[in-house]
């Protein structure tokens, strides 16, 4: 028996139900690496598979999520053809989807626009630079996108950033906020509270509805956060893409 | 091009369509009309497209003016509508002369009203749409002085009259609600989840186009492992409980993902009337099987293929006015809802 099924009883991969017209394909019952690239991998696999009846996939930290038309295509039609694909690889170790892209973001860590720099390098025991230096160089993915358009989840930093959710929220941070715990980051599409420390600032607009490409991040992009100076900061503010850099991912 | 014109405005009226399917995986929701199955009554009464966008009337409607004749239909949570002072029949086709004032008021029962356009609404689309998606910042209400583009009127080009009606079930004050095990559902023990389909609830006033509060007496309503919950995806319907184990019905513009376990789906073909449940109405929610499901899922369809076959001819009653008229009226409330945040 697995620690998954230790937990929970449930064995994975696992097909379960989301409602009348979901089913979600979950490798993990919690966050790893494996899980989150198999959910990926996996949710390209059925967009390539194009069944009719399959109306939008998606993927969360570590499940595919297929939305589909019950009269079209039953619930266990479509459990038998996910069961076959499950069945042709390991998908914990397929590679990622082709196509994805590299962003890094100009970040000013600390100071008065970032607050919780500090407390959470405490909280890493870490110095500020060190762990300004540890962030700066770490190469996140986009683990899913969530709760605001665009807003991706990231991750996995290192172990010393387990770092619990505060037990109250900041009552708001500001669009582009880097905020961290439980060894994620995400970067805030607009102002929001949250139970997240305030570690970095940036100038990055996740949700560009007037723009051709109103979501830049899609899930399995990687992300760098690279470290300005306020001065850099302040000037990058009149710079078009306030220097923002995407490259394509090779391979 | 010809505009309706915004005299006045309740504090949420919004253009609705049938939202923005397709965008999960760039987190945002579909979104679109709270009371999908209005709009596809307004489509039939005025024979055009159900992709037509429509003005959604969140409890409280406004006072319009069209530079063009214009037909209209009105459905969705019954509100007392005049033109010019006549007093106007919900579910129904009626023609809006060029310079006169429509005024509706606030919900009877229910909580979404729609205001459809012959022509629809022709505001430009954003991803493919024109719904307001206030949760994700696209769109907002509309307010006193807004101009509204209308869309040519095919239908009534081809002499396409008003005066038509629909009779409806009343899905605009609470009641029985069917709802499916998910995924979650198992996290609850079998007690609560008993203890949930007896519990009679009311919708709380917390309720937007997020999701609605459902209020109880007695204790709340806890998950097992509750706090440790990965974030997964999350839909429309979903019964989410919050920190405290009280319950929240997702509703169109919901995050797509959330961490809050959920005892249930509410089945696609009772989310009209989840949805128009007004503040304080009645709600019960009872588990059905998966074949259940699906049974009611092939009527819904049915259903809403045969609108435009169960139009019919408007007969002026005078006592089915006065009955429109003898209604209480219920304010319709809105405000910010339990939002799980990271």
């Amino acid at each position: 028996m697995t620690a998954a099924q230790m937990r929970t009883g449930i064995s994975f991969p696992a097909i379960r139900p989301v409602g009348l017209t979901g089913l979600l394909v979950s490798f993990s019952d919690r966050l790893e690496e494996p899980a989150n690239r198999a959910a990926l991998a996996f949710r390209a696999a059925v967009e390539a598979a194009a069944w009719p009846g399959v109306e939008e996939t998606s993927t969360s930290l570590a499940s595919s999520y297929l939305r589909f038309d019950p009269l079209i295509l039953s619930p266990e039609a479509l459990t038998e053809r996910l069961r076959a694909l499950l069945s042709t690889r390991d998908w914990r170790a397929a590679p990622l989807p082709p196509g994805r892209r590299l962003f890094r973001v100009p970040t000013l860590y600390g100071t008065d626009l970032a607050p919780q720099l500090a407390e959470a390098a405490a909280e890493a025991g870490l110095s500020p630079e060190a762990a300004i230096a540890d962030l700066g160089a770490t190469r996140v993915r986009v683990l899913t996108i969530g709760f605001a358009p665009g807003q991706p989840y990231l991750g996995e930093l290192g172990t010393a950033w387990d770092l619990p959710r505060q037990s109250a929220l900041t009552a708001r941070v500001p669009a582009g906020a880097l905020v961290l715990a439980v060894r994620q980051l995400t970067l805030f599409t607009a102002p929001a509270p949250t139970g997240w420390r305030h570690v970095g600032q940036t100038r990055f607009r996740c949700f560009r509805p007037e723009a051709p490409d109103p979501f830049p991040l899609s899930p399995g992009d990687e992300m760098i956060f690279a470290p300005v100076s306020r001065a850099d900061y302040d000037r990058l503010g009149d710079v078009t893409d306030h220097g923002l850099r995407i490259e394509e991912i090779a391979g | 091009m010809s505009h309706l014109h915004v005299l006045g405005a309740g504090p949420a009226v919004t253009v609705q369509d049938r939202g923005r399917p397709g965008f999960l995986d760039r987190g945002l929701s579909q979104g679109g009309a709270a009371d999908p199955l209005a709009l596809a009554e307004g489509a039939a009464l005025l024979g055009q497209s159900p992709d037509c966008a429509a003005l959604e009337l969140a409890g409280m409607g406004g006072r319009f003016r069209a530079d063009r004749d214009l037909r209209i239909a009105l459905t969705g949570a019954p509100m007392p509508a005049e033109i010019d002072g006549k007093p106007l029949v919900w579910s129904a086709s009626h023609l809006l002369r060029a310079g006169a004032v429509l005024a509706i008021g606030a919900a009877r029962t229910g909580s979404y009203g729609y205001l459809h356009l012959g022509g629809g609404i022709a505001t430009p689309q954003v991803l493919g749409s024109r719904a307001a998606h206030l949760a994700a910042g696209l769109g907002q209400g509309l307010q006193p002085g807004d101009r509204l583009p209308l869309g040519s009127d095919a239908g009534a080009d081809a002499g396409m009259g008003t005066g038509m009606r629909l009779l409806v079930e009343d899905r605009f004050s609470g009641g029985d609600i069917r709802i499916l095990p998910g995924m979650q559902t198992p996290l609850f023990p079998a007690e609560v989840r008993a203890r949930f389909e007896t519990t009679e609830f009311r919708r709380g006033a917390r309720a937007n186009r997020m999701g609605m509060a459902l209020e109880s007496a007695g204790p709340g309503f806890a998950a097992a492992g509750q706090r440790s919950i990965l974030s997964e995806v999350i839909t429309p319907g979903d019964i989410q409980m919050t920190g405290d184990g009280r319950p929240f019905v997702l509703l169109p513009e919901c995050q797509p993902t959330g961490g809050y376990p959920r005892i249930g789906t509410v089945i696609p073909a009772d989310m009209a009337k989840v949805a128009q449940t007004p503040a304080g109405a009645r709600l019960r929610f009872a588990f059905v099987t998966r074949a259940e499901a699906m049974a009611a899922q092939a009527r819904h369809a049915a259903h809403l293929a045969a609108l435009p076959t169960q139009v019919e001819p408007l007969l002026r009653d005078p006592h089915m006015m006065h009955d429109l008229l003898s209604y209480q009226l219920i304010g319709g409330v809105i405000s910010a809802t339990e939002e799980d945040v990271p």
